[in-house]
């Protein structure tokens, strides 16, 4: 019967191509709009966690309302013992202090007075500990555009944007201009080991790369961080995990009222990152649900030009004793074959799209110069396992459901009336 | 006929009361003559009540008007030997750990001093209130058991840091025992309180601010002056950058 069905579209391309087009345009544009925004998302929700957010972070609660402004004076006191105790209680998690801050860099002239000034934005994470896997979880090495990796205290690296403002070069000495914990003036020379640019404008612009160790010095931060990052083994984000995880954090210092008590925070629950993925999911629900419907009636409407073509044919069917059941569900075994063609095409062609759009990217930096959210430069396609099927859905079921709703006509012919018909 | 009599009385009577208020002018130039100096020597503390806890900070200023000053720190260990220099819109700040000048200017004289509630601005000019802002004085009201005029200050050019202030002018010592310093946009940026006045070298001056910045969550800062010496001899090398070193 499907060899039968099959021979037929084959022969009658009138049946099948311009479904088979229709569908493998729709379902093109289903898998690559499903690896592009996997792709985007999964980069931004990397980005976010790598460079910001961790998978949950633990600040104090004056902090987290006050994040945006990285108030150092809000840090957290008594890290050490924190983190011992973090990675007591939840040994599954790897556990990093870090600091963030804001400050003034000052590159000196030959008297050592002011030749260049540039805003930067301070990331102090642990650098110089043999244990230390930030190197690799920033991707330190792989940004490293000139010099080398800092060795020793004192050393920092510096986004090559403004190193090129500053007019500086590995080797040279900078001056940062801060405030301490405590709300005083923090002046601090550090030597640039380095120069680095990761693909992410809002770092690229002015980052400041430091040891932990010289960040608490310079801003009197003795055992005080601003922040501890957890991160999951896996390395991905797990929003039930996170929940869970904070949700029993926080339970456990509920009664504690002091505004300095620990928070911990889910990924989401930082850098407005819940309401741009609520936008974007429901960006990409309400458009294949439109895509659906609109192939749908595109598919529909094929079919009720197919019926009023295939109108001689249906009847002289009728007439020779073919039961209304059996064309409607010959029809529909029609469609079925040319859905599931038309989905093979539009999921390989889709896959081959989203495949260079995951290895070529597409560059968006001159749109990201001024941005201040944590979203690469370039933006990529990524190819999961339900690209391979999520074009399946729509591709059938608007075939299907185009079909079916024609051919609801069959059942509308009369058979007293066939022979008069086919005379006429 | 009636209703040309009941207006001119009106008139009247609205006349008859501004004219028990003083010119506003008249105000800004006793608080001038009062306040301010050719230069003066300060040694102060200020007591900056943060989140976390309070602090205190020692210096020692010589100030000129408001394009001349210069400010070393005593106390604490970690800002101690630190110095401003600040002349006209531009400040150099030496640290003698890190043994560098650094030159700020523009918005940054905006920024706290050391994390209280001071501008740089604030701390380190004696302006003119007459060459700055025009005033009107809109009643009386006693403030800390003191008569005082409540005078409306609008500045005349968009130079100063605060467009509009409102002041509380004890009327017989001449000094703003209250001020509220509002922006253009009507917001109020900072509320100062003088307390502790005092007559010093003639002049009647308080030996206590209170500045809160309306828009931190802090406590506000206290500062203290320790001693005052207006009109002496300030060297001249001290107002360049050879003297932060």
């Amino acid at each position: 019967m499907i060899r039968f069905l099959f021979k037929g579209l084959l022969r009658d391309r009138h049946r099948s191509l311009f479904p088979v087009i229709t569908i493998s345009i729709g379902v093109l544009f289903t898998v690559l709009l499903q690896c592009w925004i996997t792709g985007i998302l999964g980069d931004m929700i990397n980005t976010n966690a790598r460079f910001s957010t961790g998978h949950v972070k633990i600040t104090t609660r004056a902090y987290a309302e006050n994040a945006d402004q990285l108030p150092t004076d809000l840090a957290m006191i008594g890290a050490e013992e924190m983190l011992a105790n973090l990675k007591q209680d939840y040994p599954d998690m790897d556990w990093v202090p870090r600091i963030q801050f804001g400050g003034l860099l000052d590159a000196p002239d030959e008297n050592g007075e002011t030749r260049t000034q540039g805003t930067a934005f301070g990331m102090a994470v642990d650098l110089l500990s043999e244990e230390t896997q930030e190197i690799n979880r920033l991707n330190l090495a792989e940004a490293l555009i000139q010099g080398s990796m800092p060795n020793e205290s004192g050393e920092i690296l510096l986004s090559d944007d403004l190193a090129q403002k500053l007019e500086v070069a590995p080797g040279q000495t900078v001056t940062l201009l801060s405030s301490t914990m405590y709300g005083s003036m923090a002046m601090y020379n550090f030597r640039v080991a380095g120069t680095v640019k990761f693909g992410v404008s809002a770092l690229d612009r002015g980052a400041m790369i430091l040891d932990i160790s010289d960040a608490q010095l310079a801003l009197d931060m003795m055992d005080a961080a601003s922040e501890i990052l957890g991160f999951n083994q896996i390395g991905l984000y797990n929003n039930e995990e996170a929940t869970v995880l904070a949700t029993s954090y926080n339970e456990a210092v509920v009664d504690d009222k002091d505004e300095f008590a620990p928070a911990m925070l889910r990924l989401r629950d930082q850098n407005d990152l819940a309401s741009m993925l609520d936008y974007i999911q429901s960006f990409v629900t309400m458009f294949i649900s439109i895509f659906i419907l609109a192939m749908g009636i595109v598919l529909w409407n094929s079919g009720l030009i197919g019926g009023i073509r295939r109108y001689g044919e249906i009847g002289i069917r009728l007439a020779i004793g073919e039961y209304k059941g059996h064309i409607y569900r010959s029809m529909i075994g029609e469609s079925v074959l040319i859905g599931l063609f038309g989905s093979c095409i539009g999921t390989a062609l889709g896959l081959g799209v989203a495949w260079l759009l995951q290895t070529y990217g597409f560059s968006v930096g001159d749109y990201m110069k001024n941005a201040t959210i944590m979203m690469p430069n370039t933006f990529r396609a990524q190819i999961t396992s339900t690209a391979y099927y999520i074009g399946f859905i729509p591709g059938l079921f608007a075939t299907i459901l185009g079909t079916s709703l024609s051919g609801v006509g069959i059942y509308r012919r009369q058979t007293a009336q066939l022979f008069k018909e086919l005379e006429a | 006929m009636q209703h040309k009599i009941f207006f001119l009385l009106g008139l009247f009577g609205i006349t008859s009361a501004f004219a028990q208020y003083p010119f506003g002018e008249e105000i800004l130039n006793r608080i001038d003559m009062n306040m301010s100096s050719k230069n003066r020597k300060v040694v102060s503390k200020m007591v900056i009540h943060g989140r976390r806890g309070s602090r205190t900070i020692e210096s020692q200023s010589w100030v000129e008007g408001t394009d001349k000053s210069f400010t070393e720190y005593l106390a604490p260990a970690r800002e101690k030997g630190t110095k401003m220099l600040k002349l006209e819109d531009r400040l150099w700040i030496y640290s003698p750990s890190t043994d560098r000048t650094i030159q700020i200017s523009g918005h940054m004289l905006r920024q706290s001093v050391m994390g209280s509630d001071l501008s740089y601005e604030d701390m380190l000019e004696d302006p003119k209130m007459t060459n700055d802002y025009e005033a009107v004085v809109i009643g009386e009201e006693e403030v800390d058991d003191r008569l005082c005029w409540i005078v409306e200050l609008t500045a005349k050019h968009a130079e100063v840091a605060y467009h509009f202030r409102k002041m509380w002018v004890d009327q017989k010592r001449d000094i703003p025992i209250m001020q509220e310093l509002i922006a253009k946009s009507g917001t109020l940026l900072k509320r100062m309180e003088l307390k502790d006045v005092t007559l010093m070298g003639g002049r009647w001056y308080p030996k206590r601010f209170i500045f809160k910045d309306m828009l931190k969550s802090g406590k506000g800062t206290e500062f203290l002056v320790e001693s005052i010496e207006f009109d002496v001899a300030i060297p001249g090398h001290l107002f360049t950058k050879a003297a932060l070193r």
